[in-house]
């Protein structure tokens, strides 16, 4: 996947580890955007509003 | 003509992002559960085992960054009790692979590792489900909104521990103190198990944080999770050096489980604690049944038990996902909760 099928050793290992953190880092923003944005509006639905 | 992404079958990412949305509940809420249940299942896929170890260990260690930034925002991680933790686990790690290597040149680790995993498993979920079944203030999982332990919130067996006070000693968050010394000697102990059973440990740590320190039950899971990303990262740089980590199940994987662990971590401000804590205690039951079975079907080489196992230990944590959303949904219902915290 992304061309990093044949990643090794200790830059390859940098570049894998380091696509994973930023993936993880974006989730965290993004989701938490469209927590923030959404989240009230589902609560109120949740809660039968 | 199966369609494809980044040359990968939609329907395998679609698999795995489903996935990683229950494993992601399971380890927000909990602070525990991914590689347990992430590994054994890329094995049955038909995933070489260095590889279904190395994703899991990357997934487990990106989830554990996410869920550690979003407990951070709830306050619910002491990093002062992390540092110690990393130092002590670290140590404790080390001399358990020592013990794990002599074991190995008798040949019976596979043996011992099994016993020592089903025992810890079974008897962590015995003790914590027979509390949470005789109802008394002073055991189970709390998962109160606050993060300051009362003294009737805080187990028996910690109050003991907590009244030796070898100096130096150390003030934590939830307003609790305790020797510096004990911190330690809980971190090595979990390190040392750790190191021998070849798992992330947070199943281990996070009751003993609660059970054995008196540390809050949120903030145990967050400190939990942010000694996690180190040991995950370390552990997955090493693997990932051999090639092992394939992103095609850790991207879509993470995907998923970074929604389930956003919701999980939200619902431990939510969930009364005397409805979960139960599921939890079982969960840990059937993942000492699921263990076992694997055990057996190794020994006795049928390959169907292995897929039992994965039945019981994907059954259980769908049980208890489905509570924790459950007990959750009903909270927000009741109307004793907080807008701002339900929806934070």
């Amino acid at each position: 996947m992304f061309g990093l099928e044949n990643a090794g050793g200790v830059d390859g290992a940098a570049l894998v580890v380091g696509v994973v953190l930023l993936e993880a880092i974006v989730l965290y923003v993004g989701y938490g955007m469209l927590e923030r944005v959404l989240g009230p509006a589902i609560v109120d639905a949740v809660r039968g509003r | 003509m199966t369609m494809e992404l980044f040359g990968v079958a939609a329907t395998l990412l679609a698999l795995f992002a489903g996935f990683g949305v229950l494993i992601g509940l399971l380890f927000g809420f909990f602070g525990m559960g991914g590689s347990f249940l992430v590994t054994p299942a890329l094995m049955v896929m038909g995933y070489r085992t260095d590889v279904a170890v190395a994703s899991g260990l990357a997934f487990v260690f990106a989830t554990s960054v996410i869920a550690t930034l979003k407990h951070r925002d709830l306050g619910q991680v002491d990093y002062k009790l992390g540092v110690l933790m990393i130092a002590g686990t670290t140590a404790g790690i080390e001399v358990g692979k020592l013990g794990l290597h002599a074991l190995q040149a008798i040949g019976l680790a596979d043996t011992v590792v099994s016993v020592i995993y089903v025992g810890l498993l079974g008897g962590i979920g015995a003790f914590i489900t027979y509390r949470a079944t005789r109802g008394d203030g002073g055991g189970g999982i709390s998962h109160d909104a606050e993060t300051d332990a009362d003294a009737a919130d805080i187990p028996d067996i910690a109050k003991t521990i907590q009244s030796y006070r070898v100096p130096p000693m150390m003030r934590l968050r939830g307003g609790i103190t305790v020797s510096l010394w004990l911190i330690l000697a809980v971190a090595f102990a979990t390190g040392l198990l750790s190191g021998f059973l070849g798992v992330g440990g947070g199943f281990i740590r996070m009751p003993a944080l609660f059970y054995l320190v008196g540390v809050p039950v949120p903030i145990a899971v967050g400190t939990d999770l942010f000694e996690i990303v180190f040991s995950g990262g370390i552990g997955s740089f090493l693997y990932a050096m051999d090639g092992a980590v394939e992103l095609s199940i850790v991207v879509p994987l993470l995907a998923g489980s970074a929604l389930g662990a956003r919701l999980g971590a939200s619902a431990t401000s939510l969930v009364d604690e005397d409805e979960i804590k139960v599921y939890f205690g079982v969960m840990l039951l059937l993942g000492a049944l699921a263990v076992a079975v694997r055990k057996v079907g190794t020994s006795l080489d049928v390959p169907a038990l292995r897929t039992v196992s994965l039945v019981i230990i994907l059954g259980a944590a769908t049980l208890v996902a489905g509570a924790v959303v459950y007990s959750s949904v009903r909270a927000l219902r009741s109307e004793e909760v907080p807008v701002a915290s339900a929806a934070d």
